[in-house]
């Protein structure tokens, strides 16, 4: 047993006599099982999310479209190919600098068809209303969704409302659904990422996990950071005039495009390469980041997509994405690979290399 | 531990119980407690964890450790010992502790 | 940003690895002392750049690998209450405790909340007063300041209905520790730059003396670490063993004699066990009297609860360099990120975690051996 008192570093009267450690001795913490409950986390879009849906939800439901885990399914019907897809939208405060839940509720569902090459046509709105809360609101949250739909070419068609009683929601709750047609020849998916393709993003990344985030931590800054919440269908539309053969496209929502690329390289069996310094992260996000200890490449976007193209169209695609207002900040950011499947890593400016890992849950701002 | 980062001071105020001042953060703004720093001036570089600015950054300091490196391939170059060299510099800066 | 971009110029951190290479000539082993250096280290691959004769060993500065079991069994035991507004540093809401984390209290009703500082948590009581606010007071040096102001400022208002759960831990016992233990393989320290930066420097003389080994108080930007390194590796190679200040634009010798000041007034030296390792005399602050009535230990009488941490992984001795990740029998079997055995798989910079990462890239080092360095650099 090694004695540790010190007499030079322990200050006079303080108790120093029981205390030796020994290695052999030393203890360790019990393990921690899965969560019996729903934490915070299983909404995150990270590793806790992936296992709710694929331990509770998959096979509950049990069929080819549902778990090929896309973010909108793709089936023919009556001679059509459609894209369907459907997501609820909470967040905190409802509005944010940029737009508001309302923005969201109709990009975020119009984004989820446009990553399967769909042409989005026709959405639902359903709004969970909290008791108490003012009628302005609920009104201005409508009119950001009759706007954003007019502004993304498709059409509220159909919806419902519901009310609970107060202190059972935080406000405002909205689940839409959408479908769209799938143009001819068009096969866009994760799991047809292949080695080689470019890895594009079509702008900076951050934005809008940072424009909210500055509501709730009480940041200032010197431009202001909005959201970047869009609708991506045109964008879509744009690439697929340069080449039909587009491999994968994702919007890199909650979890970030580290998360995104994750799951791609998972799903196709490939390894994803970045380059650090190519990731087109805006300062005030970055720094931002920096001292709330976050990771930009984990952070929310809501008008961004990750592209994955064949190398030969590569560039074509990234000038036709620049040439769009939803791509304006289009950048190249690394290749996948046949190394390292189902990884995805990252070449530092200084000339060494480091693991993007699927995040369990949400990011929390940390002092460590 | 300690994710601290550095700050320019923009304002200060006074009348603020603990003393309090504006941090700009590269474009990114946000409070944070002087107390501990009572004679900071706007205008000062300050590293700031989990709210309170904790120590000045000294410019000087700063500057003398990017000589050092910018040095240190050059006097391999043209000396050919950079460690020697290296270490009676630092003796005549007084960077060491002891 | 300034102060950040400059350090992190590629040009002069080849010209600093250059230098490293060039000066060692046999292998040593050198501990960063401080979490936050690890992230930097693995967040920019600095470890693969290093010439295979340096071995960087991570160190136990990391609030979530160290907060013993007992204090996060208290924390959740208080959080579950149904008057409290827990509040923490988001790095402690996914450290397991005996059977659950801080992340589950929160799903199973209880008000847990993260906050930027503890002034929020003080701000919190100011404007719920009907409710017990109770702050997760972890951390080392560098966080003691704000900590105790916190507490300072309830005591001046007169905020009954603030409390801190203190878990504070010294570096320097820790250290001396490290280098007391048998088979101890750490050669020379980083020392953590921004706990200098409170407290200055005036415990490491005794300690290099003592031990004989190098300290090097180091930043945390790449050119501040590669520096660390370089310094420390020069002592070695000379025999030497010093304090020196790698880090002077953020650290003077006397520290910051207001912070000191105010965690004099509010925190005395006690007695703390270290998660996975056990008690280290000397390498906590608690309370002092004068505040004990905001200690949330005793308002909530959780002091009794005791918690013993059963021996199934080795964590311990990784926090000590004593061991790889890959040596424990554990690793990557019951042990993994999503079912952490030891804090030190917990958070990404932790060492096990970082070790999983690199081994998931490659062919699974055979069960008990050391990964080669070779096989550490991913991309080859």
């Amino acid at each position: 047993m090694a004695d540790l008192a010190a007499p030079g570093l322990a200050p006079a009267g303080t108790d120093t006599s029981d205390t030796a450690v020994d290695p052999a001795g030393w203890t360790c913490p019990a393990p921690l099982r899965d969560q019996p409950v729903v934490v915070m986390g299983h909404g995150g879009g990270g590793a806790l999310s992936a296992e709710l849906i694929e331990q509770v939800f998959a096979p509950a439901y049990g069929n080819p479209l549902l778990a090929a885990l896309t973010d909108s399914a793709v089936f023919d019907l009556g001679g059509a190919r459609i894209a369907f897809s459907t997501d609820s939208y909470v967040v905190r405060p409802l509005f944010f600098p940029g737009g508001c839940l309302g923005d969201l509720a109709v990009n975020g569902t119009v984004n989820d068809l446009a990553m399967s090459g769909a042409r989005p046509a026709f959405l639902s709105t359903a709004f969970v209303l909290e008791e108490g809360v003012e009628l302005s609101v609920v009104g201005r949250i409508a009119r950001a969704v009759g706007a954003a739909a007019r502004a993304a070419d498709v059409t509220v068609a159909t919806g419902d409302t519901k009310v609970v009683e107060s202190g059972h929601g935080d406000g405002v709750y909205v689940t839409t659904a959408g479908v769209g047609l799938v143009p001819e020849g068009v096969d866009i998916r994760p799991r047809r990422a292949r080695p080689g393709d470019a890895v594009i993003v079509s702008g900076p990344i951050g934005q809008h996990g940072v424009a909210v985030m500055s509501v709730r931590e009480g940041l200032e800054f010197g431009v202001e950071i909005t959201s970047d919440t869009a609708p991506l269908a045109g964008l879509v539309a744009a690439m697929l005039e340069v080449t039909k053969d587009l491999h994968v496209l994702r919007d890199p929502t909650r979890g970030g495009l580290g998360t995104a690329l994750n799951e791609i390289a998972r799903a196709s069996g490939t390894g994803v390469l970045l380059r650090d310094r190519a990731v087109p992260v805006p300062e005030e996000v970055e720094n931002a980041c920096g001292f709330l200890g976050l990771d930009p490449l984990y952070v929310a976007n809501e008008g961004r997509l990750v592209a994955f193209v064949p190398p030969e169209h590569a560039e074509a695609v990234l000038a036709a994405m620049r040439a769009h207002p939803q791509g304006t900040g289009a950048a190249r950011i690394g290749e996948c690979v046949a190394d390292h499947p189902g990884m995805v890593v990252v070449a530092t400016g200084l000339g060494g290399t480091r693991v993007v890992d699927l995040p369990l849950g949400e990011q929390l701002p940390r002092i460590c | 531990m300690c994710l601290a980062v550095p700050g320019k001071v923009v304002s200060i105020d006074h009348q603020a119980d603990p003393l309090t001042g504006l941090i700009d953060f590269g474009g990114v703004r946000k409070q944070a407690c002087l107390e501990y720093l009572p004679d900071v001036r706007v205008g000062e570089y300050v590293i700031v964890h989990v709210g309170f600015a904790l120590q000045r950054l000294d410019e000087e300091s700063a500057r003398a450790s990017l000589e050092l490196f910018d040095q240190l391939g050059l006097l391999e170059e043209e000396f050919g010992d950079a460690w020697e060299q290296a270490a009676r510099q630092e003796n005549e800066t007084e960077s060491e502790v002891r | 940003m300034k102060y950040v971009e400059e350090f992190n110029d590629p040009a002069r951190a080849r010209r600093l690895l250059d230098e490293i290479r060039a000066a060692v000539t046999r292998p040593w082993a050198l501990m960063e002392v401080c979490g936050g250096q690890t992230h930097s280290i693995i967040r920019h691959g600095i470890d693969q750049l290093l010439p295979e004769e340096v071995e960087l060993i991570h160190g136990p500065g990391c609030p979530v690998c160290v907060t013993p079991l007992d204090v996060i069994d208290k924390a959740m035991d208080i959080a579950a209450r149904p008057e409290v507004v827990f509040c923490s540093f988001g790095d402690m809401l996914r450290v397991p405790g005996t059977d659950r984390d801080l992340f589950r209290v929160k799903g199973e009703g209880g008000d847990v909340r993260v906050v930027y500082s503890p002034l929020d948590a003080l701000e919190l009581a100011r404007e719920n007063p009907d409710r017990q606010v109770v702050f997760f007071a972890i951390g080392f040096e560098t966080t003691a300041p704000a900590n105790a102001m916190a507490v300072h400022q309830a005591r001046r208002l007169g905020l009954g209905n603030f409390s801190l759960l203190v878990s504070h831990v010294r570096v320097p016992p820790a250290m001396q520790a490290i280098m007391t233990a048998p088979s101890c393989r750490v050669q020379g320290f980083l020392a953590a730059g921004h706990v200098c930066s409170v407290m200055g420097t005036a415990e490491y003389p005794d300690l290099a003396e003592k031990y004989r080994v190098p300290v090097v108080v180091t930043g945390f930007e790449p050119l501040d670490i590669l520096e660390g390194i370089r310094r420390a590796v020069h002592q070695l190679e000379r025999g030497e063993h010093r304090v020196e200040n790698a880090y002077p634009r953020a650290v003077r010798e006397q520290g910051n004699p207001a912070a000191l000041a105010m965690i004099e007034e509010v925190f005395e030296v006690t007695d703390r066990n270290w998660r996975g390792i056990g008690r280290i005399p000397a390498s906590g602050w608690r309370l002092t009297d004068a505040f004990r009535a905001y200690d949330a230990e005793h308002r909530f009488d959780v002091s009794g609860i005791r918690t013993e941490e059963p021996a199934v992984c080795r964590a311990g001795e990784v926090l000590q360099g004593l061991i790889k990740p890959t040596e424990c029998e554990a690793f990557g079997a019951a042990c993994t990120p999503r079912t952490p055995l030891g804090a030190t798989m917990v958070s990404s910079e932790g060492a096990c975690a970082a070790y999983y990462l690199y081994r998931r890239m490659n062919a699974p080092a055979p069960q008990g051996s050391r990964i080669p360095r070779e096989e550490m650099n991913p991309v080859g």
